[in-house]
Formats: C-alpha cells, structure tokens, sequence
C-alpha cells in the first residue's frame, strides 16, 4: 500500500506527537524544537500540493481511496478542491507560528502541549481532506479532544468553565449531525441500494425535497453554525478565546472557526440544494446581525482577546453572507475571506500574545502610548489592524468588497446593511488602537516594555506577507479556487432544479 | 510597461525606503522624498505633453481582483483632465515637500513624516490615474489612510489621535455610499471600466442613474468635506501644517469633485443627481463661510474656507460647469496651499502659536511670509485679474448662464464672506499692533528659504495661473484644453457677473478693513459670543454636538447594553441555563449508577438502541 501525498501530510503531525512520546520529558527544548521541526516539515510536504494543484481542474486532485470498513461502507477516502488547499495550507502554515509563538509562553507541560497539539493538526488536516462522512466525522470529534485539552491545561483562570462549555456547544452540534448521517446513509441506501458514506457517491444522488432535506439540512447547519459561530451560537467564542493560551486562540481563530464555513461549502450546499436556498434567507439574516451585533459588543469590550473575539462574529458573518449568495462573486469572496481571517485574525492574537507576555494583562485600558516606547510593534499593530478593517491594498478588503458585490446581487438592502460593517469595523478597531498606540504613556510599567525580538520577527513576517500579498495580487489565490467554486455552484443548480422538476 | 507608472512609483519608492530604513536616513529622510517628488512631477510633465498633444491612452499593469465574470485590472487612464490633476498634484506635492524640510527639522518623527508624505503621494496619482472604478474606490480609502497617519501625526497628542479617527470614520460613512454605488454600477453594467461605465450609462434608467451617482456622491461627501460629512476637516487640522496645505487643501479633499466631474456621463444621465450635487455644494459653501466669519484659530479659518471653496467648485459640476469646476480646483491648490504654508511659516515663527488674537504687526517681522500670504488671500478673496478671480467667476456665470437664480444669489453672498474672513485674517495676522507675549515678538522671524521659496513660486502661480489659463474669457485656454473631456459649455460671461463680484470683493474687504484695520473691534472682544448667531458660528452650527447626542452616544448606549446585557445575560443565560438543566437532570441519572464509564456507556447504548429501533421501525 502506498503513502499518498495527502496521508503524508496529515499524519506526519500524528507520527511526530508518537515520536516524542519517546523523549524524557525534561528536554523541554527538544521538545519545543521538534514540535516546530515536525509542524515546519509537515508545511515543507504540503507545499506541492499548492504547485501540482490544477486549478483550471474542478475534480478532487490528490485523492486516495483505501478500503476500510467495508461492512459499513466507509471507506479512507481522501482527496482535495479548489477549497480545501487552501484550508490545508493555512493549517500547515498556521500551526507553526503558533508553536512558535509559544515557545515561552508554555512553560508548565510542555511536552504534553507540544503533542497536544500536534495530534491537533492532524484532525484539522482529517477534517479538511475526507472525502467520507464517516471519516470526515471521525476527525471533527477527534480534533475536539486536543482542543479541549489546550484550553482546559494551558488556559487562564477561567479555563475550565470554558472548556467545558467549548466541548458541550460542539457536542450538541455534532450529536445532531451524526443523526443527520446516519439518515442520510440510510436515505440513500434505501434509494439506490447503495450503503455508503462515501461524500462523492453521495452528492451524485439527487434528494428529494422536503421534511427529511430539510431536517438533515438544519442538523448539519447547527453543527456548523456552532463551529463558525454564526449568531446567536457565538458566546463560547468570547469565553474560549479569552482562557486559551496565544497558541491556542490562534489556532481556533484561524482555522477551528472555518471547518464550519467549510462544512457548510462541502456538505450543505451539495447535499441539500433545495434545503439550501429555502434557508438561505435565515443565514443571511443570522449573518448580517452577526456583521452588525460583533461590531457593536466588539466596540466596548475592555479586554482586547474579547474585542478580537467578538470581531470574529462580525468578520465570520460576511463570509457565510458570501457563502449562501450561491454567485461566484459571493462564494469566492467568502472563501478568501476565509484564509484572510485565518491570517488577520491569527496575527491579531499571535500580538496580543506578545504584549501579554511583556504585561500580563490584556485590558485596553492598561496600555497606551505604546508607539513611543515599541515603535516596531507598534506599526505592524496598525498593519494587522488595518488588514481587519478591511483597508484596500491588504488582504481583507478583497474577500469583504467580493462577499458584498454578491451580495449586492441577491438584495441591495441585504447588501447595504452588511456594508454598515465596515464603518463599524473602523470604529471599534480603530479606537482599540488607538487606546493602545496612541497617546502619552500612561503607565509606568508600559515605559520598559522591549520591542519585537527576532523570534516574534519570524513570527509575524510570514503573516504581514500574505496579507498584503492577497490584497495586492489575490487572483494567485482565487484562481486556484475559481474552478471548484463555478462547479459546486453548477452542481447546486442542477440539482435544485432536477428537484424541482420533479 | 508605460512611463505613467513611474509617476506614483519614485514616490511609494521612496515612502517605502524611509519606513524599512528610517532609523537610518533620519534627519536625511528629505534627501529620498523630496527628489522622489520631483522625479514624479518630470515625469507628470512628459505624460501630459503627450496627452494634450496625442489622444487618451489606457495602459494595464495586470489582473488584479478577479471572480468569475466580475473583472478588474490594475489600469490606468490617462488624458487631459487626469494629466491637469497629476500636474497640480505633484507639481504642488512638491512645493509641499520641499517646505516640509524647513518646517519639520528636528522632529523626531521626521523620516515617518516624509514616509507618509511620499505615501500619500504614491495614493493620490494612483487614484488619479485609476481607469475602473474600483481602483478608484481602493486608492480612494488609501489617500484616506494617509490622512488618519498625518492628522494623527503628532500621535501623542490626544486631540490629533480623535482628529485622525475622526476623518477616517467619517471618509468610511462616506465610502459605504461609495462601495454600495460601485456594487450597484456593476451589477447593472457588469463592468467597472470608465469607457464601458460611461458608454453604458446611457443604458441605465434614468432612477437607477440616480441612485448610483448619489451613493458616489455620497463618497464625495466624506472625502471633500461636504454636508453633512463635512465635520472631520476642521479637527484635521490637528496634522502638521504641510500636510493641511497638500492633504486638505490642494489635493486629497478634492477627490470628490475630480470624481463627479469624471462621472459626469452618469451623473447626466441621472439629472436630479446633479441638481443635489449643486445644491449640496452651494449649502456648504454657504454654511461653511458662515463659520469661517468668526474663527479666532488662524488654520480653522483655512479649513472653513476649504470647505466652503469645495462648495463652490461642487456648485459648479452640478450645474454642469464641469471645467469652471476644475478650473476652480487648480487655482484654489495653488492659492490655498499658498495660505496654509504662509499660516505655517507664521506658526513657525510665534513657536506654534496659532491664535490669531495673539499676532498682529507681523508684517515687518516676517516681510516674505506677509506678502505671499497677500498675495494668496487676495487671490481666495477674488480679487481683479489673480487667480481666484477667473475662476469665481467663471462658476458665477455658469450658474446665472444655467438660470440658477437661487445658487447664484447664494454663491454671490459667499463671495462677500469669502472676501471678509481672508481680509480678517491677514489684518489680524499682519497689521496693527502686536498682540503677543513680548518674548515672542522679539524671537518671532522670518522662515529659511527653503520654507519661502515655495512660498514665491506659489505667490507666482496665484499671479499668472488667471492670465494663462482663464483667458479669453469667451472660451478659456483651459477650457480648450478640457475640450476632449467634457463637452463645450457656453458659460455666461455677462458683465454683470464681474461687476457684482467687484462689488461684493470690495463690500466684504472694506468691512474687514473698517472692523479690524481700524480696529471697530476691540482686539480682546474677538472670539467672545456677545449674540446668539455669533454664538452658534463659533460652535459651527453645533453640528458636532448634534451628532454627538444623536448619533455617537445612542450607538456607544446600545453597545454598551448588548455587550453587558443582551450578550452575556440574554443569549449566554439561555444557554447556560440549558447547560443547568441538563446537568441536573444528569445529576439525577447519575444517582442511578456507580460511575462514569458505566453511565457513559449505558448512554451510548441506549443511543444506539434509539437509533436502530428508529430505523427498523420505518
């Protein structure tokens, strides 16, 4: 049996995690080094992936299928879209910084972190590359152990009741959903004598509409909706965010919060077409309060890993609004605008970290003048910041004005009060900024804080360069997406109208 | 690749030069954006020689956002009209950056200054340059986001950090009308493209034109400084005074009118839309002259008259005197650049003193300084045969030629106020008895040359810009020039204009004269409310407490109350209430068993059962 490039990928994290296990625990520097050693290896392998990706291609590139439990018909298929490199990318991308940013943030366990995390990367990578709902929801619950460990070990004061509530809200969602699998394998057993759980088989059946779509739809909804966190299931968000490590809060903002977009893309959309656009309304409603309500609680919080937070429900709300405009214009934005609040989002948390571990605390009110004494974290503050405003020229910019324009082409009115977002995203972002930057110091203890050491240098370089890369040359980007996108959205169309006519 | 690029291109050089190796060009910084500036302005003056003597050209750098059949490039268009701008810009930019050596030496900002000044330049040819609108609306935000790093310069200052804030909030209340109008463009005509949005405009019904333009018109709003957007220009001027001159004055603020004047295919189509831009225009200009009358800040007087002459050259394009407009414009860069530089050499001379109830007599102090600064308000005032004078009037007449009673009577009683405060100003500034300390008075000096001489050439400008380009009256050079961009406008250059607008030049300086000159006003009454109406100027119409009370604390409220509230007891409440009752009803089951694996498993097996049973059943 043969290693597929995607398999290699995935587990390299897993066979990594299984490696340390080996080494005494008193090597905490072996530790940190090959933990960012193994995730830095696991980004090296993934890297072909983006150049021997066709992206004129809308198929499933890189696919294994292996036999696996064929009494039940699940199988180890895994392959990769247009929309899921992308995914896979950010992951190998991400999780090294965040170790990275870790290095001395963790002092307690860090063996165990640095495996925790580890295995963690893999079940995002499972998530993002299993082409078998069986698998795909083998992973989506392991990936929640690791994550729940980073929270609930190496969180702040409250991390317990975090934790935990993280746990439960996933836990309700994802109960629904595997009785929505199973209903779906049965469904389509029934139909076509087929028991599968394989996702390419499945989204070639044409279901019919009614009850059962539509309960199937809703119960995956609300699994995804919970991850995304569409309102009103967003306050674990706040919670979670606020008691986990930098590391940990990078990784949940980066990449945890788009296995539900995600999921909504690969699963939702395909599956249940009709059920799709019957609902499509109700998301954009719960999308653009989400736009507008993150921007408003994102404007007086005190606490600046809770105002990045809750602008996360505002940032998530344009991309799932982009996600159900079911154009091209609205999808691709969506999907951009996925990666770029992987990236803004992440480098926001990754500097917060670092005034953190300069301060410990993270109340606005605590800073101040910062520009005067860290003029270099100070600037690349402001680039991140600007990159979450939504500043033309980076990143943001291009995935909100795309989400908008498809947008614009269901509703103006729909349009119009989701673009209210980016003048509330100046707003609360920019005072943020300016309460930190800004001003004479204030405090005393602010007047020996010590600029960006080389290690936080390497840290965010990486980042500030795909931010701006994305604003001023995105179609690197979107093409390789484009394909993927025109075809699922064909398929949704088809299938919709097959049913109609029916 | 075309020459054209390299016009913003020596300025993001050399903006990006001083901010990766600004600790090492430091007090040296100039010696990168000043000659960038120049080569910026050659260049300027190749590209226009070569499209007023050949035909328009586009030129595409490459792909830039692309989706499906949504489509824009990286394109620049060029012909008269944005080779006029690109000339005023960097022309101007320049004269700005070489005074910035005089006026910033020794602050310890100084290489992140001229990072952002060449940035900004970098933004402002760019959005000159931009051939879609899209790229438009991007270098748009971008000269805005030069504006908040200028404003908010001096950032440890509270007051220039809220000004900063402020115009950018403000620019983004405009930009959402702007974004939605561009959105709407290209859902209608699937293009962004200015040939195909202009040709295709035509094909729009005339209501959905007037959506459009007044959602661009919207954008107008915010980045000129109009009503009611208007409020975040005079807080700017908390930035360095260069940055007022070529920010907001000459350059950036006037986007909005470059814009309308740009889209005037689709503004046409439309017609009401124009009709609100004239008026909107006519109001500011009114209003803003209003405020103007009383200011005792010698930079607020600037910024009102600012707005105010935006409001003019709105008034203008509205009524379809598109290259009045422009005109207008030009002129005014050069003799408003003139005033704020002349105001900053007299800052840099008092220290940083600002008040104008502080200054008087200055004239024999700073000579230069005093009579460029003349020079300069004469031209903003509208006197005979300077600048000012042929394109206020040049505005004038298109609005009595196009049977605008009302907007012309208007424009007329701004010309009287106009001529007033710039004579109120240079009186209190330059004349009578010196009002400051003693110890500023006997340090108070003359500027370097370096902060003079564009001074002079400025003052040259303001002299000779009337005679070359606004003659002859009947069809200018520079409405000869502008010829192949906007379609001939016959302009009423009845004598009547130019008489009425004599009269009001001399009514309004002479009162200025009577009341300060000649000192009808005590000098220690100035600034003191003693009527309402004074009362309301002085507080601008109190518009920003309007919107304060209106706007700003009900938003900050409702946050205030769903963040603390809703959020955390409402959503947050049912949720961990739901968690309550299911651990109770947990703790309950849990009485059953002996421990968790067993309790576990028996939860898994019951599941199971549910599920299997389930599907038998059917």
């Amino acid at each position: 049996m043969s290693i597929g490039l995607l398999t290699a990928v995935t587990f390299l994290p897993a066979l990594g995690a299984l490696a340390l296990t080996a080494v005494p625990r008193r090597l905490v520097e072996a530790h940190r080094a090959a933990g960012l050693g193994v995730t830095l290896l696991t980004l090296a392998v993934s890297l072909p992936l983006w150049f021997r990706f066709d992206g004129d291609s809308a198929d499933m590139q890189f696919e294994e299928l292996h036999r696996w439990l064929p009494s039940l018909g699940a199988g180890y298929h895994v392959g990769i879209d247009g929309i899921s490199l992308l995914l896979v990318l950010l992951t190998t991308f991400l999780t090294p910084l965040a170790l990275a940013s870790a290095w001395h943030a963790i002092e307690d366990r860090t063996k165990e972190f640095v495996i925790t995390m580890l295995l963690l990367e893999t079940g995002m990578l499972g998530v993002f590359v299993s082409l078998d709902l069986f698998l795909f929801f083998v992973f989506w619950e392991a990936m929640l152990i690791p994550m729940y460990l980073v929270i609930g070990v190496w969180g702040g004061g409250n991390r317990i009741y975090a934790a935990v509530k993280f746990v439960l809200y996933t836990m309700v969602g994802s109960a629904l959903m595997l009785v929505a699998i199973l209903a779906l394998y049965y469904q389509h057993g029934a139909a076509t004598g087929i028991y599968t759980f394989d996702l390419t088989t499945l989204v070639r059946w044409v279901m019919p509409p009614g009850a059962g779509q539509s309960l199937m739809f809703l119960a995956f909804a609300l699994a995804f909706a919970i991850k995304v966190p569409l309102f009103p299931f967003h306050t674990w968000l706040p919670d979670a965010h606020v008691e986990a490590p930098t590391a940990g809060s990078v990784i949940l903002a980066g990449v945890l919060l788009k296995m539900g977009t995600y999921g909504f893309l690969r699963f939702c959309l395909p599956l249940f077409p009709d059920a799709s656009v019957a609902f499509a309304p109700l998301v954009f409603a719960l999308a653009v309060i989400g736009i507008v309500y993150g921007a408003f609680v994102s404007t007086v919080q005190p606490d600046l890993k809770k105002l990045v937070a809750y602008s996360s429900v505002s940032h998530l709300g344009f991309v799932m609004l982009g996600l159900f405009t079911l154009n091209q214009q609205g999808v691709v934005g969506g999907v951009i605008q996925m990666i770029n609040h992987g990236l803004s989002t992440g480098a926001l948390f990754l500097m917060v970290g670092m005034i953190y571990e300069r301060r410990h605390t993270r109340l606005i009110a605590d800073f101040g003048g910062l520009w005067k004494v860290v003029p270099a974290f100070s600037a690349m503050f402001l680039v991140v910041t600007l990159s979450s405003v939504g500043l033309p020229g980076l990143n943001g910019f291009v995935g909100e004005f795309l989400v908008l324009v498809g947008a614009f082409q269901v509703s103006g009115v729909l349009a119009a009060v989701a673009t209210t977002g980016i003048i509330f995203a100046a707003v609360y972002l920019l005072w943020m900024y300016q309460r930190v930057a800004f001003g004479e110091i204030a405090h005393e203890e602010n007047r020996r804080l010590s600029d960006l050491t080389p290690r936080e240098w390497a840290v965010l370089v990486p980042v500030l360069v795909f931010i701006v890369w994305i604003g001023v040359y995105p179609s690197v980007f979107t093409g390789k997406t484009e394909a993927t996108i025109a075809a699922l959205l064909a398929q949704v169309e088809s299938k919709a109208a097959v049913a109609l006519v029916r | 690749m075309s020459t054209v690029w390299l016009i913003p291109a020596f300025p993001l050089a050399g903006a990006l030069t001083n901010i990766f190796f600004g600790r090492s060009t430091g007090h040296r910084a100039h010696w990168i954006a000043v000659p960038a500036l120049g080569a910026s302005f050659l260049f300027a003056c190749a590209v226009a020689a070569r499209v007023w003597s050949g035909a328009p050209f586009t030129t595409t750098l490459g792909a830039w956002i692309v989706a499906g059949d949504f489509e824009t490039g990286i394109t620049a268009y060029v012909d008269n009209l944005s080779a006029v701008m690109l000339l005023v810009v960097t022309g101007v930019g320049f004269l700005i950056h070489l005074y910035s050596v005089g006026y910033m030496h020794g602050d310890p900002g100084y290489a992140r200054f001229f990072a952002y000044l060449n940035l900004f330049v970098f933004s402002m040819t760019m959005l000159v340059l931009a051939g879609n609108f899209l790229l438009l609306y991007v270098f748009w935000e971008a000269v805005g986001l030069c504006s908040y790093l200028l404003i908010g310069f001096w950032y440890t200052r509270d007051s220039a950090a809220n000004a900063g804030k402020k115009a950018f909030i403000v620019n983004r209340v405009g930009d959402f009308g702007f974004g939605l109008g561009v959105m709407w463009l290209w859902t209608e005509l699937g293009t962004l493209d200015y040939a195909a949005v202009f040709k295709g405009a035509a094909t729009l019904s005339p209501a959905t034109a007037t959506g459009i333009a007044l959602l661009l018109f919207m954008g107008a709003c915010g980045k000129s400084a109009q009503l009611p957007l208007h409020t975040w220009l005079p807080d700017a001027m908390e930035g360095p005074t260069p940055v007022s001159a070529l920010i907001h004055a000459a350059t950036m603020v006037t986007a909005g009118v470059y814009m309308v004047a740009r889209s005037h295919a689709l503004f046409e189509r439309s017609g009401s839309a124009l009709e609100v831009v004239a008026w909107v225009g006519t109001a500011t200009a009114v209003f803003a002259a209003t405020i103007g009358l009383v200011q005792t800040d010698i930079k607020r007087v600037l910024a009102y008259s600012t707005i105010s002459q935006l409001g003019y050259m709105f008034a203008a394009v509205g009524v379809g005197a598109y290259v009045a407009g422009i005109f207008h414009l030009v002129t005014h860069a050069f003799f408003k650049a003139l005033l704020f530089l002349g105001a900053g050499s007299v800052i840099h001379g008092l220290h940083g003193e600002q008040d104008l109830r502080k200054m008087g007599g200055l004239a024999s102090k700073m000579p230069i300084t005093a009579t460029t600064m003349w020079i300069g308000g004469l031209g903003l005032a509208g006197a005979p045969l300077l600048a000012g004078f042929f394109s206020k009037d040049e505005i004038l007449g298109a609005a009595l030629g196009t049977e605008h009673l009302g907007i012309f009577t208007l424009l007329l009683a701004g010309a009287f106020m106009t001529a007033f405060y710039t004579f109120r100003l240079l009186f209190l500034a330059f004349s009578g008895a010196p009002r400051m300390p003693r110890d500023v008075l006997q340090q108070a000096h003359e500027s370097p040359w370096v902060m003079t001489g564009p001074l002079l050439m400025l003052s040259v400008l303001t002299v000779v810009a009337g005679f070359a380009l606004g003659l002859p009256l009947d069809g200018s050079r520079f409405a000869h020039l502008l010829a192949s961009v906007f379609h001939p406008h016959e302009g009423e250059h009845a004598s009547v204009v130019v008489l009425l607008s004599l009269v009001v030049f001399g009514a309004g300086g002479l009162l200025a004269f009577y009341m300060y000159r000649q000192s009808a006003v005590k000098p220690e009454a100035i600034g003191q409310p003693r009527t309402w109406v004074h009362a309301l100027l002085l507080n601008a119409w109190y518009v920003d407490w309007i919107y304060d009370r209106l706007i700003v604390q009900p938003i900050y409220v409702l946050s205030v109350a769903l963040a603390q509230v809703f959020d955390v007891g409402v959503i947050d409440g049912i949720v961990n209430g739901l968690g309550r009752a299911v651990s109770a009803w947990g703790a309950g089951l849990r009485r059953l068993q002996t421990g968790y694996v067993v309790n576990y498993a028996l939860t898994m097996l019951a599941g199971a059962v549910v599920v299997v049973a389930f599907f038998l059943a059917r």
